[in-house]
Order: C-alpha cells, then sequence, then structure tokens
C-alpha cells in the first residue's frame, strides 16, 4: 500500500522500479478555439463508440456534455457577459493575493512587444467572453479510482498515469463513484454508428468494445511507449493542449499564468499545479480563466480514500459494538 | 440574442429560478436539453455550475447493491445469533439463524454478481487482495464469512433431512467442523456488516462522503435489528429472547447513529437524507423500526406480535439500505451537493489561515 494523501512521485510510490519522468498534460484555456479536433482525434484514435443521440444540449456548442465512457476529452463552452467577467477577474486577483507559495524562481515579465505572447492573448472583449476548455482525466497523484479498484484492473503506468486493463475490469462500478472529478463511467452501451453509403465495409467493424467495463482516458498509453505525443495533444492547432514530462508542464504553467497576470488578466488561474491539494496535484494541469466549477470542475476535490484509515477504525469500532451487543444479548437479562 | 422570424413560435421564458423552498437554482437544471426551444445562453450572475449538470458520476450500482446491503446485513447478524444459539444451547435459534444467514448471503452475493457490468468476471474480485479498496476487502469478507455460514447450514440441513444428503464419509467431517464454522463464520460477521458502510464512505459521492463517521455505526445497528427481525419471525419465543434483546438494541442503534450522523455530516450533504424518494424511505424507516421495537418490548412473548414486530424490523433495515442508496445516488446527480460544501469548506480553511492547499492557485 503506497501514501494515501499528500505530495509524492506516483511512479515510484507504485513501486516502479525503473524512472520515466511522470508525464502529463497542461491544458491552457486561454488559448482554445473550440474546435473539438481533440475529441475527434481521441474518438479516432482510441476506437470509442459514439456516446449519446447526437441531439442538441443547448449548451452553448458543446454538444457532448461531459467526459465518459466514451469520451475522454470533452470541450466545455461557457457564454459570460461583462458582470461575470468582473468577477472572475476579482476571484483570480484574490488567489493571487493570497500569497501562495511558490515553488521554483520568479519568472521574468514578457515584454509588451512580444508578438508570440500577443498573439496568444484572448481578445479583452469587456462585455463578451466564451470560455472553451478542453477537458480531460486528470490522472491524480492520488487516483481515486485506481485505490478503490478491487480487481487491479487500474494501474500505475511508468509514466504515473491511471490505465484501465480492460480485460481485468469485472465492470462493478466502484472506481465510478470513487474518482473526484466524475471522468471515469462504465460503459454501458452504446453504438458504432456507421455511413449508410459505406455499409459493406463498415459491417465489418466489431461491435462496440468493453461494454460493461470502466473506461477513460489512458493518456494514449500505448502512444507513450512508443514515444509519441498521445493523440488529442497532436491534433491541437492551437497548442492548447500541451504534453510533455510532468514538471516542465507545471513550470510552464506557472510562466503562463504569470504572463497573463502582468497584462492584466488576473481571471487567469492554475488548477492541479499545486501537489499539496486534495488530490496531491493531478497530471493533466490546466490554465483557467474563471472558477473551476464554471467549467464543471470541482472546488475543492479531495480523494476519497484519504480519509479510509479514519473510516476502517470507524467501521472497527462499529463491529466492536456489534459484538458487544450480540454478547448482551445472550447474556443479559430480560430474556 | 437572436431575433428571426421562429422567435414567435417559441415558448414563453419559464418563470422565476426560484425553487419552492426558496433557494436559489443553481445553474440552470431541467431548461435545456429537450430540444424543444433555445435558450438564452449568457448565464445569470448566480451560476455557479456547468448547465447545471452533476460533477462527479453516481455509482452505476441498481436497486441489487441496496439488495446487498440489506441482506448482507442480514446475514452478518443471523450469523451472530446463530453462534449465540450454538454456545447457550438454544438449537432452534441456532439452526433457524444459520439458516437464515446462508440464504442472505447467498441471495446477496448473486445480487452482487448481477450487477457487475461482467458477471462472467466475478472472480476477478479474487485476484487481488487490496487494502485500498473497501470492495476487495468485502469481497474477502464475503467469501470468509460465506465458507462458515455455508458448512454450518448444511450441517443443520444434514441434520433436518435425517443425515441423508449423499456427504458419505465427509459427515463426521462435517460435524466436526460444524460447530468452528459457526464461529468462523461469527467472527467475520461484523465485518460483513461494517466494511459496506466503508465502502459507501470511500467514494466521491457527497451525501455517502459525507456520512462516512457514523455510517458504520447505521449499518451494524441495522443488521442488528434486520437479523434479530428475522429469528423472531422463524424461531419461537421461548427461544428467541436474545433475539429480541438484539433487536432492541438494534433499533436503539439505529435510530441513534441516524439522527447523530445527520447532525455531524456536512449539513448541505445531509439534505438528500431528508428530501425526495431517500427521504420517505428512511422515515418510513425509522417509524417501522421504532413500532418493531416497541413491539418486541411490548408484546415480543407473544408469536404473533413478535412475529409482526419482526417482519416490521426487517423492513426497516431494507428501507434504511435503500434510503441511504437513494441519497447518496442523488446527490451525485446534483452538482450543488458536490460543490457548495466543496466551497465551503474552502472557504473555511482559508478563513482560518490555511492557503497552501487549494486545487485552484494563483500561479
Amino acid at each position: 500500500m503506497g501514501q494515501l494523501s499528500g505530495p509524492t512521485d506516483p511512479t515510484a510510490d507504485a513501486h516502479w522500479e525503473h524512472s520515466h519522468p511522470r508525464k502529463g498534460f497542461f491544458t491552457d484555456t486561454s488559448i482554445c478555439i473550440g474546435c473539438k479536433a481533440c475529441e475527434v482525434a481521441c474518438k479516432e484514435w482510441n476506437h470509442n463508440p459514439q456516446d449519446g443521440d447526437l441531439e442538441l444540449l443547448g449548451s452553448s456548442y458543446d454538444n457532448t456534455g461531459a467526459l465518459g465512457a466514451s469520451t475522454w476529452r470533452h470541450v466545455a463552452f461557457i457564454e459570460q457577459g461583462q458582470e461575470r467577467i468582473i468577477e472572475a477577474r476579482e476571484s483570480g486577483r484574490a488567489l493571487v493575493n493570497l500569497g501562495m507559495p511558490r515553488i521554483g524562481p520568479p519568472t521574468s515579465e514578457p515584454s509588451p512587444m512580444d508578438l508570440a505572447e500577443a498573439d496568444t492573448t484572448p481578445p479583452d472583449t469587456a462585455d463578451f467572453r466564451w470560455l472553451m476548455s478542453s477537458d480531460v482525466c486528470k490522472h491524480c497523484t492520488h487516483a481515486g479510482c485506481l485505490d478503490v479498484c478491487p480487481t487491479g484492473a487500474l494501474f500505475r503506468t511508468e509514466f504515473g498515469t491511471v490505465v484501465v486493463q480492460d480485460d481485468v475490469c469485472n465492470g462493478c462500478g466502484t472506481c465510478v463513484a470513487g474518482c473526484p472529478f466524475g471522468v471515469i463511467e462504465r460503459r454501458s452501451n452504446g453504438t458504432v454508428k456507421v455511413a449508410a453509403s459505406r455499409e459493406e465495409q463498415h459491417a465489418k467493424h466489431p461491435e462496440v468494445p468493453n461494454v460493461g467495463v470502466a473506461q477513460k482516458c489512458t493518456l494514449c498509453y500505448d502512444r507513450l511507449v512508443a514515444d509519441e505525443t498521445p493523440a488529442c495533444a497532436k491534433a491541437c492547432p492551437t497548442t492548447s493542449i500541451k504534453f510533455g514530462d510532468h514538471d516542465d508542464m507545471v513550470e510552464t504553467a506557472r510562466e503562463r499564468v504569470s504572463a497573463l497576470h502582468a497584462q492584466g488578466l488576473t481571471e487567469a488561474r492554475l488548477y492541479g499545479a499545486n501537489e499539496n491539494d486534495g488530490v496531491g496535484g493531478t497530471g493533466s494541469v490546466f490554465l483557467l480563466l474563471d472558477e473551476p466549477e464554471v467549467y464543471g470542475l470541482p472546488p475543492d476535490p479531495r480523494v476519497p480514500t484519504a480519509d479510509l484509515p479514519r473510516m476502517y477504525r470507524r467501521a472497527g469500532m462499529a463491529v466492536a459494538g456489534m459484538a458487544a451487543a450480540a454478547a448482551l444479548a445472550f447474556l443479559g437479562g430480560r430474556a | 440574442m437572436t431575433l428571426s422570424e421562429f422567435d414567435s413560435f417559441r415558448p414563453t421564458k419559464p418563470g422565476g429560478r426560484r425553487r419552492k423552498d426558496g433557494k436559489s437554482a443553481r445553474g440552470r437544471r431541467g431548461d435545456y436539453g429537450d430540444g424543444s426551444r433555445e435558450m438564452p445562453m449568457v448565464p445569470e450572475p448566480e451560476f455557479t455550475s456547468y448547465y447545471g449538470r452533476p460533477v462527479v458520476k453516481p455509482a452505476p450500482w441498481g436497486d441489487d447493491v441496496a439488495i446487498y446491503l440489506f441482506l448482507g446485513g442480514v446475514a452478518a447478524g443471523s450469523a451472530l445469533l446463530g453462534v449465540g444459539g450454538q454456545l447457550t444451547g438454544r438449537p432452534t435459534l441456532r439452526r433457524n439463524a444459520r439458516l437464515g444467514a446462508l440464504a442472505a448471503v447467498s441471495a446477496g452475493a448473486v445480487a452482487l454478481v448481477k450487477d457487475l457490468g461482467r458477471p462472467e468476471r466475478f472472480l476477478n474480485m479474487l485476484r487481488t487482495f487490496k487494502v485500498t479498496s473497501p470492495m476487495s476487502v468485502g469481497s474477502w469478507i464475503l467469501s470468509a464469512f460465506s465458507a462458515g455460514a455455508g458448512v454450518s447450514a448444511v450441517a443443520e440441513i444434514d441434520r433436518m433431512s435425517g443425515h441423508r444428503l449423499p456427504l458419505g464419509p465427509l459427515r463426521k467431517v462435517l460435524q466436526a467442523v460444524e460447530g468452528p464454522a459457526g464461529v468462523e463464520a461469527a467472527v467475520f460477521a461484523g465485518p460483513l456488516a461494517a466494511y459496506t458502510a466503508v465502502l459507501l464512505g470511500d467514494t466521491a459521492t457527497p451525501t455517502w462522503n459525507a456520512a462516512h463517521e457514523e455510517l458504520p455505526f447505521v449499518f451494524v445497528s441495522s443488521a442488528c435489528l434486520a437479523s434479530a427481525g428475522l429469528a423472531m419471525v422463524t424461531t419461537p419465543v421461548r427461544e428467541a429472547g436474545p433475539a429480541r434483546n438484539l433487536a432492541l438494541l438494534g433499533v436503539v442503534g439505529d435510530v441513534v447513529a441516524m439522527k447523530v450522523m445527520e447532525h455531524r455530516m456536512d449539513p448541505i450533504a445531509a439534505e438528500p437524507l431528508r428530501q425526495g424518494k431517500a427521504g420517505t424511505l428512511l422515515k418510513w424507516s425509522e417509524r417501522l423500526a421504532v413500532a418493531g421495537g416497541v413491539g418486541t418490548l411490548l408484546g415480543g412473548r407473544n408469536r404473533v406480535v413478535a412475529a409482526a414486530s419482526g417482519l416490521a424490523l426487517l423492513a426497516a433495515s431494507a428501507l434504511t439500505r435503500f434510503g441511504v442508496f437513494e441519497a447518496g445516488l442523488a446527490s451525485a446527480k446534483d452538482p450543488r451537493y458536490t460543490i457548495e460544501p466543496q466551497k465551503n469548506r474552502l472557504a473555511a480553511r482559508r478563513a482560518a489561515g490555511v492557503t497552501g492547499d487549494a486545487i485552484t492557485t494563483g500561479g
């Protein structure tokens, strides 16, 4: 049993003997254009079946809905007015003013003439903005899904990521409830829809793969072992999704948020970059432009297993109470 | 907002965004997605969730799991009554409790396997032992319990059938181990009744997680009163004295633990325990538990009253399990129960000067 909470190197904690650097994403939502290329690339590479019934969900351009068994990248769209922008700017400023301890050297402010930076800055429209963010499995340092998996189907890879072994999972569903971010899901059905004009060719397609087992982003484990970039990061046209060593990603994220702050965009903040948070930091780090719950992310997630020793102690007390009650029932009077 | 010739066909915008109980509606629950109309896309200032969609996912568990929570408790308490009957010379109580334990644990195990996404792989549960996984620990507890409960119940069946089971030379072995097997089942009875509370507590499902301190006490109490209820139904009053005592202790424990739990847990996360379907189930659970307890106390020596009280207690336990189960699922489906308690605890930590442990950082 490894460490249940707090900062740690998940790969070493999982007793990998050879050390690979931990891999992760940095999703910079300030330069996301909502093209959903990541969603498509992910579906294509991982052979994920159709999710939902192609309905319009009435949530801006987001008709994907949420992360799930067959949706491992999900682009969120949020439309906001002036009032909300001001609020976001204030809440971001409050975060900076909290005086969080920084890790690493202070970054120099970018020069205003730096055109590369200027290009990626969201247009400073005062009265309206459109937030887009590509969500993905967080590959937590302390992963709730992995901790509670009874079969060992979920495991920590040498890259520090969390992956399901389809052939081991028996579909008990405990991981679904164990994830504080609502990422992993049991694949219930879904259909691989085929184009009518190419029926013969597609008739050979397999049925929906892995029905009844838990499914989520693998951070393209099959590509990582071949030293390839995950499909979503490869497809991202704006480098909003960056992939690399986790430490580099966190450093890049910190530099980017400082740069945005220097430009007066105090609404920018990082999500998952703090190894002292409730899940020991996430492998997928995000730069957000508003409170996390606006994007459907939990504001203070905590891996449930962090409290497991306490829960076992309480259960032990309850067991003792039950045994005492039974003893009392037989030995006590009245009967 | 767009202005098109089709605007006149749209239904009027739904009225106030206030709920009946006066609390402000968060997000835009229920007013999107049916495709019948275009909705205004600019969120209101009170918007604090992503289109009212859940943050965490509810466990994909059906009623089978709630049934198992109930049956596991019945089996656990029955094994304790069985070993008590065995040690204090109450053969009828012993026999009925052992048979009850085997029947309940078998039906419970079937319900569990049925709920798996891949039932044919149920043995993978025993592929490893993982202390961080209450489901894994529970699978081993269930297996160990079933072994003892099975052996002792088979011994009873053999005795009832006049030694007609085709056991051959194994009969002597069975008779030699039935006592120790009953004790072994009783050793794993408490853990069997309590681990399910840890299983629910160790999730990100808001109501279950917030209840993790007291839920084991609720579940073992519920197991006590349910198994005692079963014994009061099956066993003549002459031998059912200990079952009546256990029923009373169970009722007191159940009612008290439930109250303490609701009082101590996060007030917002406790709401689903009082609302909707879960609220109704738990209200009736308490009423039936008290009714069964009063019946046991006043008329437990009357066979008919005892049996009726026993049935009330069994129903009370089943309703407790279904109520807690449903409350958790309801809490996972509403983003409010995930977001608000988390925001509150984050704000409380910040107010206390703890600023280094938030997932959101300024740099």
